[in-house]
């Protein structure tokens, strides 16, 4: 009797390198850095720049020779294009993580608990940093998102609705206006409602005529998020709920949009996210408050964006100061907006 | 014969089928359809409102509206209004700051995006995605304030050097050595700004490519540039074209970045190193708050010009990417 062989061996995964395979690259790489560091230290060239500017033909150059040494031409440019492209990856990533460690690194100096509490009614922006405050602008957000919120979700449903639902005749028309619609610059949004509303109607500006502008920029992006959720759902869904003898109407209502929940939640928050930090409209509309006014239907009114700008024009350190402090609530209401879209969109996916 | 006739004066007369809807429906579809023709409305109304507020602008300047090199009006003596307005100027500011955007962010984003449908393991894959994501919903004064605190003093540096060494080159001449606030360095915020955009468009359209195309070239004894090189960038290369020129929109319209950044001076500049130049959005809002009426209305002209500009950009972007993403069907 042979005994059988139990062990179940290990998948063999051919594909992968070895480590002797992977060792020429790291020691290419180390060496190349060496290099790099010795010709920085003792010649002319100095500096970040230096470094990247000579470490990439170096190490890359060396390694395509290794390459073309060992496994011919074609391997070699082979490693030359994956090696270009992760460069081209990394330098694109630089700047978000950059971005974000300077905004905290810059804001978190002048956050304060007073900073929540107190408008800049009697502070001007450059006076030092402790006194005044954002209260008044982060409620004019707060005013201006709500309303877009009202404005632009009906409407960007109903429109990405009439895409996936009734598919009428005008819909690759319209598909198409919702394309151009969410290319329209900002500046020209606020623009429009100024020569629209301000100009034209006895409204002056004030939190609501600005959040017309934003809708503007808003409504695309719901139409065009809530567009992919319900495409998502299937049709047998739809079929059913037509064979049970409802309405297209029912159907849509009770069944449809139920189904698209939370991939409609994530698309409003995705508005918000657009629209929360949008700052050209605001210059046209808003009228910019130095003090709380919680009424957003009747006089100016203040919003993050616009405290960040007036602290940014002024250009004096405590001004600026400000500016960052702002721009740290801005950033961190826009990861909390993308965290939850994100945790709500991935919800919707697990149900599925 | 005769029971076949027998029988068919039987039958009852077909009932009527109908896809008639009812009255809920009924009402349902009108307000959706409603809504839906919104985008049409609004984008119908921003031409028009735009148009008619900058038409007297543009009945009294002419084409020099657009050529002009000017942006001037005073009172004279006579207490006659001159003046002279034209946004040739920063339209050639706009297409010079577009344009060094697009030269940085598009051969970085096809390469990201390379990198990430082709090379990345998943893992890493995920995590870029959304930063990349995250990239999209920063807000651009934020992009704005980096790249004057954090970028400029970088990049202030590069355009030293670009000028040292290819000064001799007409765009990499300076009139005077300012090298801060230059559309280079508004430029390379546009590219920062525009990466995410150009990078999820390339990717999508990179991840479309028919994977029987890529397998026959893996069993031809490809490697992953051959494959690249000869099944994916052939495949793909109209959606890049269409992702850049959404890329492109932006930029174009971009407004308070650009402000931030750049130095604004009304002059025709084709230095890209030089600290002065401006693009049409910067200028309205350079201009807005102490315009006269009739100034006013001219900028608002101005955001018509910028509008009809983004627009056209923006259709053959779409015409583009959905020709390229249709095509692999």
């Amino acid at each position: 009797m042979s005994t059988v062989n139990t062990q179940i061996p290990a998948p063999a995964r051919p594909w992968q390198k070895t480590p002797r395979e992977v060792m020429p690259t790291v020691i290419i790489l180390v060496l190349s850095l060496l290099t790099v560091t010795a010709i920085v230290e003792f010649t002319e060239l100095k500096g970040k720049l230096a470094y990247f500017l000579l470490f990439l033909p170096l190490g890359t150059g060396a390694q395509f020779f290794w390459a073309r040494y060992k496994y011919g031409v074609k391997a070699a440019k082979d490693v030359i294009a994956s090696s270009i492209m992760m460069t081209g990856a990394i330098a694109v990533f630089i700047p978000v993580i950059s971005i974000v460690v300077t905004t905290f690194a810059k804001g978190i100096p002048g956050i304060s608990i007073a900073l929540f509490t107190n408008d800049m009614g009697e502070a001007s922006f450059v006076d030092p940093v402790g006194s005044g405050g954002l209260l008044h602008a982060i409620v004019g957000t707060l005013f201006l998102i709500l309303i877009s919120v009202l404005i632009s979700v009906p409407m960007g449903m109903l429109t990405a609705l009439y895409l996936t639902e009734i598919r009428g005749p005008g819909s690759r028309f319209i598909q198409f206006m919702v394309q151009a619609m969410s290319g329209v610059p900002s500046v020209v949004a606020g623009l429009f409602i100024f020569s629209a509303v301000i100009l034209t109607t006895p409204l002056d500006t004030s939190g609501f005529v600005a959040s017309l502008a934003l809708s503007i920029l808003m409504i695309p992006t719901v139409t065009r998020a809530s567009q992919e959720v319900l495409l998502l759902i299937p049709n047998d869904l739809r079929e059913a709920g037509l064979a049970m003898g409802a309405t297209q109407w029912r159907t849509v209502a009770m069944i449809v949009v139920p189904a698209a929940k939370s991939g409609l939640i994530t698309a409003s928050i995705l508005g918000v996210a657009r629209i929360a930090g949008e700052t050209a409209p605001l210059i046209f509309t808003l009228g910019g408050a130095d003090k709380l006014n919680t009424n957003p239907v009747y006089g100016i009114q203040s919003a993050l964006p616009f405290y960040i700008w007036t602290g940014f024009r002024l250009g004096t350190p405590e001004s600026v100061q400000r500016s960052w402090s702002g721009i740290l609530v801005l950033l961190v209401i826009v990861l909390i907006l993308f965290t939850l879209a994100r945790v709500v969109g991935s919800n919707s996916k697990a149900a599925k | 014969m005769t029971l076949l006739e027998n029988k068919s004066a039987d039958i009852p007369a077909p009932r009527e089928i109908t896809t008639k809807p009812r009255v809920s429906d009924r009402i349902f579809r009108t307000i959706v359809t409603g809504v839906g023709a919104l985008s049409v409305t609004i984008l119908t109304l921003i031409g028009l409102f735009l148009a008619s507020r900058g038409f007297a602008t543009f009945r009294e300047e002419g084409l020099s509206f657009i050529t002009g090199f000017e942006w001037q009006q005073y009172t004279d003596d006579a207490g006659n209004r001159v003046s002279n307005l034209g946004i040739g100027a920063m339209l050639i500011g706009t297409i010079l700051v577009a344009v060094v955007a697009l030269i940085v962010a598009v051969p970085l984003s096809v390469f990201c995006a390379l990198y990430l449908t082709f090379y990345a393991p998943t893992k890493v894959k995920n995590g870029l995605v959304t930063l990349i994501d995250l990239m999209a919903s920063f807000p651009s004064i934020l992009f704005g304030m980096w790249g004057y605190f954090v970028l400029m003093p970088s990049a202030e540096y590069w355009a030293k050097l670009l000028n040292k060494y290819l000064g001799w080159i007409p765009v990499f001449d300076v009139q005077a050595p300012l090298f801060t606030r230059s559309p280079f360095i508004a430029g390379l915020v546009l590219a920062t700004m525009i990466i995410p955009i150009v990078t999820s468009v390339s990717r999508e359209v990179f991840s479309q490519t028919p994977l029987d195309r890529i397998q026959a070239a893996y069993a031809l004894g490809a490697n992953k540039w051959s494959v690249i090189k000869t099944v994916v960038l052939p495949f793909g290369a109209n959606g890049v074209v269409g992702g850049s020129m959404l890329g492109l929109g932006r930029a174009l319209g971009e407004t308070v970045a650009v402000f931030t950044v750049l130095n604004i001076v009304y002059a025709p500049n084709f230095q890209v190193l030089f600290g002065a130049g401006g693009n049409v959005a910067s200028h309205i809002i350079a201009y807005w708050s102490d315009a006269t009426e009739y100034e006013t209305g001219a900028l608002l002209g101005a955001g018509f010009v910028l509008f009809l500009m983004t627009l056209l950009v923006n259709f053959s972007a779409d015409f583009i990417v959905n020709r390229a993403v249709t095509k692999g069907k």
